[in-house]
């Protein structure tokens, strides 16, 4: 009796084994379509995933990955060891933090205010007018700033000699540079960053508006306790994705921004491991300093989201 | 009684509108505000670009241009490099664009097909790639490695997709093609392949519009993988060289226009291409967003309104 089942059972594995080659072959063409993204995805993403292994060796150009010697943390203990390791660290922090402060609640009043403008013709040219900076490039904003915020031709202060203020030098105070940084990029950024809020309060139901309406609600009242609630789910999912991308400052604008003045709070995390690595050669160093802030990055993402699944139910994963 | 009711009423009414009205007056004065904030440093930069540089120098081009003149203009058309530069740009944007569009699309059609064996792990391979990524020196090395470094196509082939994207794709056509479709058309005979170019392809108009933008946006803008991974002046891309004269070595905007023998008409000519150049680099992307517009909404919402 017993083995008849296990026969049964062996031939209904096999069938089983059959019935999915049969399912994958009869859908072939869909593995073909997938295939060029599959091999681009293993080449250069699990390929720099591979060779992460640098950070733990040390590497040299005529060994290759897998011939240079393993040295353990070295690398990772020359980085903490550092003497400008924490100022690295606190510059990038402190950047990224002040951007998510200044650049997340802005864009979400920015939609509410949109979506009661009066006129719609106004609430037309204001979003696609928004929009524009978001396509300038990191190195043409930069070179924006320089030329508007000039020290003696720029508009900026030239405007503000008008008003019988004395000209500030913005791109060559260190302690300006935070603000200069932020507020630039959270001038890119409104625009496109409502986006997302603008579409969810699309999809607040008008009967919830009419009977705040028939409740004598004023418009400032609907916005606290109808729109507000109703994008709360979005507010909180962009929120986690946003706090768990503090340490991943991106490398660009930093970059273009450092100049001799303001180097000690503009060099980041990023911008050290580009100048490591490629101004002076050290791969392995600038590897480990590299992996050494994803790690941090996970581990960010994973508490902010499980913080935020038990504070609120909804996360991300 | 009931007088008074509607007494009471009608002036709660007259108090939720003057309150009313209050939010909608400084609203609209915000909202006029935030537009001048959004556009005035472009528009000014634009008028500036054709003023004479001295005017705008000492504060006199404000709203309208000064001096009319599109000396820098020419001499942005006239200098080799920057057309060249250009060109590169225009060709690495068209090429690398269109790999993106048509490896985002396929593959993400492919991974919101249910009826795929091996979806889930399919797709958690590309999604693990979203939170780790092994950084710049092994992305270098590949690079290198694979013979692409200093070619036309390390500026295509290394960020020939953008997972973010692929996942924007894949929830989209999980939304908008309907699972009925597939199988009435595979009653007719119609393979996967051709399903997917004669059917699927021309329903996601809007998706692939939208893709089109973003990607080559990126493109456009890019110059951190020039910087990493081209080499020779003749590769450059735009923003490289705009790197290299609007901002690391402005002394060589000098070369640029050393024929000019009059200093100060050097210096005015300098400036002129400073403004002339950000509008030359900028304006393509500017023009075409516009017509995308309606449809950013697909490309921002599926993936974030998840939770």
């Amino acid at each position: 009796m017993r083995k008849v089942a296990a026969v049964r059972k062996k031939r209904t594995l096999r069938e089983r084994i059959r019935r999915l080659f049969r399912m994958m072959w009869r859908v072939r063409g869909l593995y073909l379509l997938l295939l060029p993204a599959l091999i681009w995805l293993v080449v250069f993403k699990y390929g720099s995933m591979y060779g992460v292994q640098i950070a733990f060796r040390d590497y040299s150009f005529r060994k290759g990955i897998t011939g240079s010697p393993w040295v353990g943390l070295k690398y990772f203990k020359a980085f903490w060891g550092q003497h400008n390791f924490w100022t690295l660290f606190s510059n990038t922090l402190i950047l990224s933090v002040y951007q998510l402060i200044a650049g997340f609640p802005i864009p979400i009043m920015f939609a509410l205010l949109l979506t009661h403008l009066r006129s719609q013709r106004l609430k037309k040219v204001v979003q696609t007018v928004s929009y524009a900076p978001y396509f300038i490039s990191a190195v043409v904003l930069v070179a924006l700033l320089q030329v508007v915020l000039h020290r003696t031709t720029g508009i900026v202060n030239i405007l503000l000699q008008r008003l019988g203020c004395e000209p500030i030098w913005f791109m060559g105070r260190e302690d300006l540079f935070r603000h200069v940084y932020v507020w630039s990029d959270v001038w890119q950024k409104i625009g496109w960053n409502s986006i997302i809020y603008i579409a969810a309060l699309a999809g607040v139901s008008p009967e919830l508006h009419e009977a705040a309406i028939m409740d004598g609600a004023t418009k400032l009242q609907r916005i606290r306790y109808v729109d507000l609630p109703t994008i709360r789910p979005t507010i909180v999912t962009l929120l986690i994705l946003n706090t768990g991308h503090v340490m991943s400052l991106g490398f660009e604008k930093a970059y273009l921004m450092q100049n001799s003045l303001n180097s000690g709070v503009s060099e980041i995390i990023s911008t050290f491991v580009y100048k490591i690595g490629m101004t002076s050669g050290q791969f392995s160093y600038s590897t480990a300093v590299g992996l050494f802030n994803s790690i941090i990055n996970l581990i960010l993402l994973i508490t902010v989201n499980k913080i935020s699944k038990k504070l609120t139910d909804s996360g991300l994963f | 009684m009931q007088g008074k009711k509607k007494v009471r009423q009608k002036s709660r009414h007259r108090h939720q509108c003057t309150s009313d009205t209050i939010f909608d007056v400084s609203n609209t004065i915000v909202m006029l505000f935030m537009l001048v904030i959004f556009a005035y440093p472009i528009y000014f930069v634009l008028i500036a670009s054709i003023s004479d540089p001295m005017l705008v120098n000492s504060g006199q081009v404000i709203l309208i241009p000064k001096g009319l003149s599109f000396g820098g203009y020419e001499r942005i058309f006239e200098n080799e490099k920057i057309v060249r530069a250009y060109a590169n740009t225009i060709a690495y944007t068209v090429v690398g664009t269109g790999i993106n569009v048509a490896l985002t699309i396929s593959g993400g059609y492919v991974l919101s097909r249910k009826d795929l064996p091996g979806r889930g792990f399919l797709t958690l391979l590309f999604v693990v790639t979203m939170f780790f990524d092994g950084g710049m020196i092994p992305n270098y090395l590949i690079v290198r490695n694979l013979r692409l470094y200093n070619t036309f196509w390390a500026m295509v082939i290394p960020n020939a997709l953008s997972v973010w994207n692929l996942m924007l794709a894949k929830s989209f056509f999980e939304t908008s093609i309907p699972g009925e479709l597939r199988e009435v058309s595979e009653v007719d005979g119609c393979g996967n392949v051709r399903f997917f170019l004669s059917i699927v392809v021309p329903l996601s108009k809007a998706l692939i519009a939208v893709m089109v933008l973003f990607y080559a946006v990126i493109h456009w803008n890019s110059y951190f993988n020039a910087m990493l991974y081209l080499k020779d002046e003749s590769r450059q891309n735009l923003q490289l060289l705009l790197r290299q004269i609007l901002i690391v070595e402005q002394a060589n905007v000098n070369d640029i226009s050393a024929s000019m023998s009059d200093y100060t008409e050097r210096m005015k000519s300098i400036e002129q291409l400073k403004y002339g150049l950000i509008v030359v680099a900028s304006l393509p992307m500017m023009v075409i967003y516009p017509f995308v517009q309606k449809h950013f909404v697909k490309g921002v919402m599926v993936g974030a309104v998840k939770g």
